[in-house]
């Protein structure tokens, strides 16, 4: 596939997500599995990119700059800081560990 | 009174969608260097718009290449799929004509859903999704832009730390995730379902598998809280 490909591809299949959610029966969502696994979903993915990004190069697992700039994020997350701080604060702590070493 | 509470679902509105927008930077600088053109990263900020999914694809896009393409596709929408459960919970509220449906479509997500449903009348509730939904997809659109711009500038993705950032980027998205215990449980085992299987399998395959974990525990209700029918 292209990058192309999958950014139409994975644009055209969220947004259907979202219009679909409009047309269907409420009901089909009513049991309570159904809304508890709709609602874990994100934490489940959101965790698997966590650790892969963090640990992983390729199928090997690898620890580098990108563990300690992690967890300053976490801290900063602790801490209640904004997104964007968090997300530079990450970039700058790996950057300058790399430039050290 | 009603005034009163119309300034402030706008100013709530406005404040939650200027917040969001602000990350959009990371998201455009990330896509780009990430391997994807700046058209395909405003194409994505434009057409998927949702915050979440679209780091997602980009991510496994950068560590798997384009051999990864249809896991990352997988992964967006699986991410995305809970703009529709927002889509059943807002249906009821907002009644449109098909374009205008389409355009309230395109904005149900995390931001638009939360402001709209802490308000108590449907007028305010309608007020605070378009109002939040509005602000959010023009600023993230333009943030992502500058983002796309300023990654092209910058050079190799691992000594500008981007790779951790990436990381970082979606610790911060699942952080407001895990007040419950049941969601902290779901994250531990997750993990380490994620970490055994990366040796095992290609880049991007081992996050998917962590929907098992969310189907075993929505299906059980393992450690939730005692059902309230």
């Amino acid at each position: 596939m292209s990058t192309w490909a999958a950014v139409m591809a994975a644009s055209v299949a969220c947004l259907a997500l979202k219009v679909t959610g409009y047309l269907v029966p409420p009901k089909l969502f009513e049991p309570a599995p159904a809304r508890r696994t709709l609602d874990l979903l994100p934490v489940a993915l959101l965790t698997g990119l966590v650790v892969t990004q963090a640990f992983a190069a390729g199928r090997a697992f690898v620890l580098d700059a990108r563990v300690p700039a992690l967890a300053v994020a976490a801290v900063l997350l602790a801490l209640r800081a904004p997104f964007l701080v968090v997300v530079l604060a990450a970039a700058v702590v790996a950057a300058l560990l790399r430039a050290l070493t | 009174m009603g005034e009163r509470d119309t300034a402030r679902v706008v100013r709530q509105g406005l404040a939650v969608g200027l917040a969001t927008a602000a990350y959009g930077v990371s998201f455009g600088a990330l896509s780009v260097l990430s391997g994807l053109d700046v058209a395909q990263t405003c194409f994505l900020s434009l057409v998927l718009f949702s915050g979440g999914s679209q780091f997602a694809l980009i991510g496994v896009l950068a560590t798997g290449g384009a051999a990864a393409a249809g896991i990352g596709v997988t992964s967006a929408a699986l991410l995305g799929s809970r703009n529709l459960f927002y889509a059943v919970r807002l249906a009821p509220l907002l009644r449109y004509r098909p374009l205008r449906a389409l355009a309230a479509a395109q904005l149900t997500i995390d931001e638009s859903t939360a402001v709209a449903i802490a308000q108590t009348e449907p007028r305010l509730q309608r007020l605070g999704f378009w109002v939040t939904g509005a602000t959010v997809y023009l600023g993230w659109n333009l943030t992502t832009l500058i983002g796309a711009l300023l990654g092209n500038l910058l050079g190799d993705v691992r000594a500008f730390g981007l790779d951790a950032a990436a990381a970082a980027a979606f610790l911060a998205l699942l952080w407001p995730r895990l007040a419950k215990r049941q969601a902290r449980a779901v994250a531990a085992a997750s993990a380490v379902l994620a970490a055994a299987l990366v040796p095992a399998l290609p880049a991007g395959v081992p996050v998917l598998l962590t929907v098992v974990v969310a189907i075993v525990v929505g299906a059980t209700n393992l450690l939730g809280p005692k059902a309230a029918a």
